[in-house]
C-alpha cells in the first residue's frame, strides 16, 4: 500500500492505519455509473477501496453531463463504464477495477453481487432497487441506497448485520409512471454529488466500523433549506426473500405488462414493414439526442393534444427511455383514441442505444 | 396536526407541508383516517401504491393511532440517481 497517498486519511485519528488496510480489503460494487454512480467511484476509489466493481449498461449523452463531471462532450455515445474505468485507473493506479458492462438483471443479479462485501445503489429506476434488495439479502450484504427527487436526496443502509432493508420500507412496489424520474422532473448537477459523497460515507464507515450506521433509518435531504430529517423504521419480517422472483416481478411494467409488447417483437414488426405510427413520449431534448429515425415526438405532458393525429394511422407504439413513461402514456390513453389500436414497448431506446454502442 | 410532505407527495400537494387544523384532526384517529382525508383533498395522492408514513419520525403502520399534536411525514419511494 502507498501510505504517502493516504497519509492525511491514515492521520484522522479514529480511521488509522486499520482504518486504511479495511478500506484496503474490501471488495465493493457500485450499481451504476450515472449522478450517483460518479462521485461515489471516484471518492471510493481515491481513498483507497481495494476493489472496486462497476455494473452499467449505459453510454454517454450530452444530457448527463451537467451532473455526470467525470464526462466531457468528447465522451459523448461511449459505454460509461469504460470512459469510467479508464478515469479510475488514472485516478489510482493501485485500485483493482472490476468493470461489468451490462445492467443489473433477475438473471445476471446473483452472479453480478458474488464476492462482493458491500453494494452502493446507484441506479435511476425503482424496480432495480427491489432486485438489488433483494439480491443482498439473499448474499447477505449490505446497500447502500441513495435516490433522488428534485431538490430532495434519500439515504439509508438496508440490509447491515441483518437489519431493515427496503422491502421493509416500501413493501409495495410502485406501479409503473406512478413516481416520476430525473428525465422528466430534472436535477440540479450538483445534487447526486452531496447524496453520492454520502453514500461513499457510510461505504467507508460500514467497511471501518466507523461511527453510528444508518441502518433502520432513512435519512431525507432537502437541498433548498438544509433541512436533513432522519426517520426510524424496523425490519418487516414478512418482507424476507429466499430467492429472485420473476422477471415479471421487477420489469418496469410490474404486474402492469398490460398492452405492452418487447423491443424485440417491434424490431421485427418494424422491419417487416408493417404500417405504423411509432410516438417518441420522451423530452424533445433527449428526442433531439437520439431517436428511432421513423418516430415522432409528443412528449408524456403533451399527448392529449395529438390524439386525432394518432387516430390518423391504425396502430400506434409508444416509446421512451426505458418503458416506464411509455407505460405510462399507455394508460393515459387506454380509451381515448377512436380507431387506432396501442400498445407499448416495454425497455426503450436505451436499449437500442445500448446494443448500437 | 403537521403533515410533512417529501419526494411526489409534495408535487402533488404543491407544498412541503401541511396544517390539519385541530377541528379536522380531532376525526381522524389512526394513520389510515388521515391518508383518506388526505386522498379527498388531494386526489393525485390516491395514484400512490407505495407510501410510507410517519409519525413523530418512526415508521407507522395504517392502524396506528395518530393525535392532533403530531408530525406525519409522507414519503413515497423516489427513483432518481
Amino acid at each position: 500500500m502507498n501510505l504517502n497517498r493516504y497519509d492525511r486519511q491514515i492521520r484522522l485519528t479514529g480511521f488509522g492505519t486499520r482504518g486504511q488496510e479495511l478500506l484496503g480489503n474490501a471488495r465493493i460494487l457500485v450499481v451504476g455509473a450515472g449522478g450517483l454512480g460518479v462521485p461515489v467511484c471516484q471518492y471510493l476509489n481515491a481513498m483507497g477501496v481495494g476493489t472496486l466493481g462497476i455494473v452499467d449498461g449505459d453510454s454517454i449523452e450530452e444530457s448527463n453531463l451537467h451532473r455526470q463531471p467525470a464526462y466531457g462532450p468528447s465522451d459523448n455515445g461511449q459505454a460509461k463504464i469504460s470512459v469510467l474505468g479508464r478515469k479510475l485507473k488514472e485516478q489510482n493506479p493501485g485500485t483493482n477495477i472490476e468493470l461489468h458492462q451490462t445492467f443489473l438483471e433477475p438473471s445476471n443479479a446473483m452472479a453480478l453481487l458474488e464476492n462482493y462485501d458491500l453494494v452502493v445503489d446507484a441506479t435511476d429506476r425503482i424496480p432495480t432497487r427491489y432486485l438489488l434488495d433483494d439480491a443482498c439479502v439473499i448474499r447477505r450484504i449490505p446497500w447502500i441506497y441513495g435516490a433522488l427527487h428534485g431538490f430532495e436526496g434519500q439515504l439509508s443502509v438496508f440490509n447491515y448485520q441483518g437489519g431493515p432493508t427496503y422491502r421493509c420500507l416500501f413493501p409495495q412496489i410502485p406501479k409503473p409512471g406512478e413516481i416520476p424520474d430525473c428525465n422528466q422532473l430534472g436535477t440540479l448537477g450538483v445534487l447526486p454529488g452531496v447524496i453520492g459523497s454520502l453514500q461513499a460515507l457510510e461505504a467507508v464507515k460500514v467497511i471501518c466500523g466507523l461511527g453510528e450506521i444508518l441502518s433502520g433509518k432513512l435519512l431525507l435531504f432537502n437541498a433548498l433549506d438544509h433541512q436533513s430529517r432522519q426517520v426510524c423504521f424496523q425490519k418487516d419480517i414478512s418482507q424476507e426473500i429466499r430467492k429472485i422472483r420473476d422477471d415479471s416481478h421487477y420489469s418496469a411494467g410490474l404486474c402492469d405488462t398490460g398492452g405492452g409488447i418487447p423491443m424485440v417483437d417491434y424490431l421485427k414488426l418494424n422491419e417487416a414493414g408493417k404500417s405504423h405510427l411509432l410516438v417518441d413520449v420522451r423530452e424533445p431534448e433527449e428526442f433531439n439526442a437520439y431517436h428511432l429515425p421513423h418516430a415522432v415526438n409528443f412528449p408524456l405532458m403533451e399527448l392529449e393534444k395529438n390524439l386525432t393525429e394518432m387516430d390518423k394511422s391504425a396502430e400506434v407504439y409508444l416509446i421512451c427511455h426505458s418503458g416506464s413513461r411509455s407505460a405510462q402514456a399507455y394508460r393515459k390513453l387506454e380509451g381515448k383514441l377512436q380507431s387506432a389500436s396501442l400498445k407499448w414497448i416495454q425497455g426503450g431506446v436505451r436499449d437500442l442505444q445500448a446494443e448500437t454502442s | 396536526m403537521t403533515v410533512l410532505l417529501f419526494g411526489v407527495t409534495r408535487d402533488i400537494v404543491g407544498s412541503g407541508s401541511l396544517e390539519i387544523p385541530a377541528s379536522e384532526a380531532k376525526g381522524l384517529k389512526t394513520v389510515e383516517d388521515l391518508k383518506t382525508h388526505l386522498k379527498k383533498g388531494y386526489p393525485g395522492l390516491k395514484d400512490l401504491s407505495s407510501l410510507a408514513i410517519a409519525v413523530n419520525q418512526s415508521y407507522a403502520s395504517e392502524g396506528d393511532p395518530i393525535q392532533d399534536t403530531d408530525e406525519i411525514a409522507l414519503i413515497p419511494p423516489v427513483s432518481g440517481g
